[in-house]
């Protein structure tokens, strides 16, 4: 459904894309991770048609994005990480501004404003301005918005980030049953975990490069057993000890060594003997995609 | 067809709505040309002088206001949505300029409340070419509004642009003095300038006697002048909007 081969972009001197190439198949939830910075707002723009890349192609349904965006318009639901309504209008008029710019009217667009509202529980703020909406509802709008022409593909950017973490359930829950009902492929960028991992499938960019790729359950499964996360005043000593002595290779961020390791319980209890005073504080837990991509990159998401 | 129609249509609407839930912008618009017009026609004891000049500045000031919604459209991402959508460039171009000149025609036909202090008076028939008249003027200048605002990023950039540019356009278009007893270049710039043919259009229309008087243009040529800047501004502008982007668009 989204084709993506080795697209390149620069902003002047910057390199924001490196050669990244994808693929999204029909009726997937894809996710794109990454620190902000990491090349995922560049690649929306392109996918969404507000620029053209640098190098290599990308397309949506068949439909080049840089040859022949009209056609990707057309097959593809937008949704911006900044508000795109007009707070000065009521929900159903924001929505029927947006059928028109679809060539939509009359009963046809009545019936999917319905629909779409219906979808997103929307049906009771349909007169309302959407400046006394809260954040949470807004977003519900700007998703029935771009459903409105019924795209095979929905792209979101960041659709969660401002909400609070019922707000973003919420949203979810919406995604998830769009998914299910109408079989819409959707491609989201995001940098909260949780977000992420309810993904089929995502790729984590980093500095314009894909770093790693595959199901949230195949990636976090590269880290073999637990994560340990030592506190310590020392960081590079006490992580070069920890390789010296145990073999193993730990990263080392703000204060924190972290090491992957099988049965984390039994290397805490040892490198606590074998460095005394030298751990101030000990965490265990199980593999999360902000671990695997500290691990591919020495870096954190957030 | 609807493909081209609809989004017109449906922007030139959304911008009569958002005015009709902000009447108290017709105060902000048309207060100022009133007071000047009051002030130094009552003064120099020569309304009808005057009377042109403070409606075409109602009609920028309205043109401007508008307009600078373009920017803010963009900063807050209405702008998108827009380009995002499949529908042409051009007719959405013309939505947002239709629906901005008729937010200015509007307060230009109030401002012919106060014809009859300046000795005018308008009948049916004169009432329609006055509309016709101050229609194209709106136009225009929504459109020249539009072409500045496109490339704007901050609402205060357009301020800068409209003392330095838009204001001073007005001041030499034969609103405070005629073309004939104008000086050097500051008559060269009267004469190339378009707003010059828009007053003459208007006191054209309006019957008042500075029409023609001097070297001002001819009522066929204030037509002319006006409707062709117009086209020219809504071409370039569609041309502007139409472009392909290779950085961070809105």
């Amino acid at each position: 459904m989204i084709q993506v081969q080795n697209l390149t972009h620069r902003y002047g001197e910057r390199l924001a894309l490196a050669d990244v190439t994808f693929e999204v198949a029909s009726g997937e939830v894809f996710g794109l991770l990454g620190p902000n910075g990491g090349g995922k707002s560049t690649l929306f723009r392109i996918l969404s048609t507000m620029m053209v890349p640098t190098a290599g192609t990308a397309s949506i349904a068949g439909h080049d994005v840089a040859r022949d965006p009209a056609a990707v318009r057309g097959v593809a639901g937008v949704v911006f990480q900044t508000q795109s309504l007009d707070k000065a209008l009521t929900v159903e008029e924001n929505l029927r501004a947006q059928g028109h710019l679809h060539a939509l009217s009359g009963a046809e667009l009545r019936k999917r404003m319905d629909k779409a509202m219906e979808q997103l529980g929307l049906l009771d703020r349909r007169k309302d301005l959407v400046e006394t909406l809260s954040g949470g509802l807004r977003r519900r709008v700007e998703i029935a918005k771009a459903l409105l022409h019924r795209p095979q593909v929905l792209l979101m950017d960041e659709a969660s980030t401002g909400l609070d973490p019922s707000a973003r359930r919420d949203l979810s829950r919406h995604v998830e049953l769009l998914k299910q009902e109408e079989g819409v492929t959707i491609l989201l960028t995001t940098h909260i975990l949780e977000e992420a991992d309810r993904c089929d499938r995502l790729v984590l960019l980093h500095q314009g490069k894909i770093v790693a790729a595959g199901t949230p359950g195949a990636l976090r499964a590269r880290i073999g057993g637990d994560v340990v996360v030592l506190e310590s005043g020392d960081t590079t000593g006490l992580a070069s000890g920890i390789e010296q002595r145990f073999g193993v290779r730990p990263s080392v961020m703000d204060g924190q060594v972290l090491v992957e390791i099988a049965n984390g319980h039994r290397f805490i209890a040892e490198v606590v003997e074998a460095f005394p005073g030298a751990v101030e504080s000990v965490g265990l837990h199980k593999p999360t995609l902000e671990d695997v991509f500290v691990r591919e990159t020495g870096a954190a998401i957030e | 067809m609807s493909n081209f129609l609809l989004p017109a249509a449906t922007l030139w609407q959304r911008e009569l709505l958002r005015f009709w839930r902000q009447k108290s912008r017709v105060l902000g618009v048309v207060a100022f040309p009133l007071v000047f017009w009051l002030v130094i026609g009552s003064g120099s004891n020569d309304l009808a002088r005057y009377y042109s000049g403070a409606l075409v500045l109602t009609v920028m000031f309205s043109a401007i206001f508008s307009t600078i919604s373009i920017i803010e459209d963009r900063r807050e991402g209405f702008l998108l949505s827009m380009l995002v959508s499949p529908a042409p460039r051009i007719s959405m171009v013309l939505g947002k300029i239709l629906g901005s000149a008729t937010l200015a025609w509007i307060q230009g036909l109030l401002f012919l409340i106060f014809a009859p202090l300046a000795g005018v008076s308008v009948g049916p028939v004169e009432l329609l070419l006055v509309a016709v008249a101050i229609f194209l003027i709106s136009f225009t200048l929504t459109a020249l509004g539009f072409a500045i605002a496109w490339k704007m990023e901050s609402t205060s950039g357009f301020h800068a642009i409209m003392n330095l540019l838009l204001v001073p356009m007005w001041m030499v278009s034969g609103a405070l003095f005629p073309m004939a007893t104008a000086h050097g270049w500051v008559k060269a710039v009267m004469w190339v300038n378009p707003l010059t043919y828009s007053i003459s259009l208007l006191d054209h229309v309006l019957k008042l006697p500075n029409a023609g008087g001097g070297s001002a243009p001819g009522a066929m040529a204030s037509l002319a002048v006006t409707a062709a800047f117009g086209l020219v501004l809504l071409l370039a502008s569609a041309v502007m909007a139409a472009q392909k982007s290779t950085r961070s668009a809105a």
